[in-house]
């Protein structure tokens, strides 16, 4: 916000130049880290997570969600209204115990309004070298499963600017902002006596608020949560479809008997 | 006379209404051996009207603009009534068409319904096939997610390898140096407007065609040929009512099939929905593996099987172009796979396998194998066509029979 005050707006080409800059910094910084869409890009075997659907998880997992994620990622394309209705809360719920994050008035952001975060552009840049993710599809670009074990592989890296690394996602960007719950690791390597290191798995260094099934458990309240983001008709579609699915079912016997009627005019020739 | 059948004459009197029904429909004399190889037909016509329909509930939602595409498909998948169902019909459509031309085409390859005098009815067909990759590949850019990008971008740059134009034409296709916002307009113009008009006109053209030549059968026997005592084909029988219930039976298992996956499996692992295309376009990031749809692959394997780019390029459009000349490259009169020889059963299965072959490599990122099995196969098919040439000139065949098998 700063580095946009101070240009005073006589200086729109500077502005623009240094749009421009930034645009090529950021896809400088962008480029370097590993960049995987497929899970399990980095060689390191994913494990197996399954969302669950259920209101309460999915509640718990957007507690999670907006205490530790929402100051830097936004999920725009989403509202808190649909969240509201989808996890079996009222839009006051929502409102008190949900919403955090302010309009451009700064007053509380209304419950009809999309999922977004506070965090500018901008900051986010000067902060990490590039905007945090959408979270709102994530689910769908990784998949449950690359989430699911990339929250749980940050390892403590004195070498990286944010002191935290990640075994699934190498120099990833990001902090590790569950440490508090989760406390620090580190990971366990052996050799494969070819030459490479290969993950074992990871070592306490310092405990953290839950034990490591409380945090298996918050991890997979919070995956769910971003399953149901990215992904909010599922459920709908599932119901819906059996029903079609017994309808033209049902279609298909009568299309087969109307056919035979038909047909048994039609003389064969052998 | 009834009230009903008055206004029918009103009509009549004026457009020849019944006199088109009945010559393409109630009268319409179609062979009575149809297999299961014939519902593709009325199936592309039944996909052609869902991407239609659902095409214009579309564009009532999304915004064709750089900054605004991405968000639209959002807002039309959470906030439109429906929205979701519609989406996942076009997308699931557009798969789904390809996997019902690409099987009538086979039945077209099969039985020899490309022969005299079939050939136009076959050119406009492959025009429609022609149409209606131009028309997926305009849509697919449409969602500007990163594999919409930079699939337009690789498929675009292709058009640079042409000797002395090539970027001239690049730069006139985008319409910018970069695939950009006025690309993104202007293929929106043509998927929504111009390719469909195209696509409907030559349908119309193909349908026209095809009933004044009449349909061929799985025995590539001419019906026409012995005519019973009224002067219609004994093998033959009225298209309505016979062929519209059995048709119903073949779109109730397509809907089936289309709506199992919509409901159940909309992405269909990846194949049909990308993992990537949930990621904005996004310019200054290449994804690591850049592969076309499923239904473009193994032409896109063809293209990466040649180590050069412009002839890489030309045998990629030549693997579409030498499927207009099948007509004249087939020298066998003998129309149906029944009453041929060994050898051209053998070398229509390389064919077929040398094609799926090619679609999987397309869609794997580049291996060494991969790359030798895709010229094998490169070779494979475009080999087909020059052994049929000779091959078909004085083949073995047995005896056609008089009347269909039935």
């Amino acid at each position: 916000m700063n580095l946009l005050n101070n240009l005073s707006v006589s200086r729109n080409s500077a502005k623009a130049l240094k749009a421009v800059a930034s645009l090529v910094v950021a896809g400088l910084v962008a480029g370097t880290p590993q960049f995987a869409y497929t899970a399990g890009d980095s060689g390191v075997e994913l494990e197996h997570f399954s969302p669950v659907r259920t209101d309460r998880a999915l509640q718990r997992g957007a507690r999670t969600y907006v205490n530790y994620c929402q100051g830097c990622h936004t999920a725009d394309y989403h509202r808190y209204a649909q969240l509201a209705e989808d996890l079996g809360l009222s839009e006051k719920d929502v409102l008190e115990n949900l919403v955090f994050t302010t309009d451009a008035n700064g007053e509380q952001t209304k419950i009809g309004e999309l999922i977004g975060s506070n965090m500018s552009a901008d900051y986010a840049k000067t902060a990490f070298g590039v905007v945090p993710p959408n979270l709102a599809l994530v689910s769908r670009s990784r998949g449950s499963d690359w989430l699911y074990t990339y929250m749980k592989s940050f390892y403590l890296d004195q070498s990286r600017p944010l002191g935290a690394n990640n075994t699934v996602y190498a120099n990833v960007g990001m902090p590790h902002v569950l440490a508090d719950l989760q406390g620090w690791q580190q990971p366990v390597y052996h050799d494969d006596g070819a030459g490479h290191k290969v993950l074992d798995g990871f070592q306490q260094v310092t405990e953290g608020k839950l034990s490591a099934e409380e945090y298996d458990a918050t991890i997979s309240d919070l995956v769910s949560f971003l399953d149901y983001l990215g992904d909010p008709s599922k459920e709908a579609r599932h119901s819906l479809g059996i029903k079609v699915m017994l309808f033209l079912f049902l279609f298909l016997v009568l299309a087969v008997l109307l056919k035979k009627e038909y047909w048994k005019d039609i003389p064969h020739n052998n | 006379m009834s009230k009903i059948s008055n206004t029918m004459a009103w009509i009549d009197e004026r457009i020849p209404l019944t006199a088109t029904w009945n010559k393409h429909v109630g009268q319409y004399y179609a062979p009575k051996n149809f297999n299961f190889w014939y519902y593709f037909g009325s199936l592309a016509l039944l996909v052609l009207v869902i991407q239609i329909v659902t095409g214009i509930f579309l564009t009532m939602n999304y915004k064709p603009d750089g900054d605004l595409a991405f968000k639209s498909v959002e807002y039309i998948m959470r906030d439109v009534n429906w929205g979701w169902l519609i989406r996942y019909m076009h997308s699931t459509g557009a798969s789904m068409f390809f996997v019902v031309v690409y099987l009538h085409m086979m039945r077209a390859i099969m039985y020899g319904s490309y022969k005299k005098p079939r050939e136009l009815l076959w050119i406009f067909g492959m025009l429609i096939y022609l149409m209606l990759m131009a028309e997926a590949f305009m849509g697919y850019l449409l969602p500007w997610g990163q594999m919409s990008y930079w699939g337009a971008q690789v498929i675009i740059s292709l058009f640079g390898a042409i000797p002395f134009v090539g970027d001239a034409i690049t730069l006139w296709l985008r319409g910018d140096y970069v695939v950009s916002d006025a690309t993104l307009n202007r293929f929106f113009a043509l998927h929504v407007i111009a390719m469909p008009l195209v696509l409907v006109g030559l349908v119309f053209v193909h349908i026209i065609a095809l009933h004044e030549v009449g349909s061929n059968n799985p025995d590539g026997v001419d019906i026409k040929k012995v005519k019973g005592a009224d002067g219609k084909p004994l093998d033959g029988i009225p298209f309505h009512p016979y062929y519209t219930v059995k048709d119903m039976i073949g779109v109730a298992v397509f809907l089936i099939i289309f709506f199992a996956i919509v409901f159940f499996a909309p992405e269909m692992g990846g194949y049909f929905l990308e993992h990537a295309n949930f990621v904005p376009a996004d310019p200054l990031k290449t994804p690591e593996h850049i592969a076309p749809v499923w239904y473009f692959t193994p032409y896109y394997a063809i293209l990466r099987a040649i180590p050069i780019k412009l002839l890489g390029v030309i045998s990629m459009f030549a693997a579409i172009a030498v499927l207009f000349f099948l007509p004249w490259i087939d020298r066998n009169p003998v129309r149906s796979i029944r009453y041929r020889s060994t050898a051209y059963k053998v070398i229509l299965a390389a064919f077929v396998i040398s094609f799926l072959v090619l679609g999987y490599y397309g869609l794997q990122p580049v291996t060494p194998v991969g790359t030798f099995i895709s010229r094998l196969c490169s070779v494979i098919y475009f080999g087909f066509f020059i052994a049929l040439f000779f091959i078909s000139k004085n083949e073995k065949t047995k005896p056609v029979p008089e009347r269909v098998n039935y």
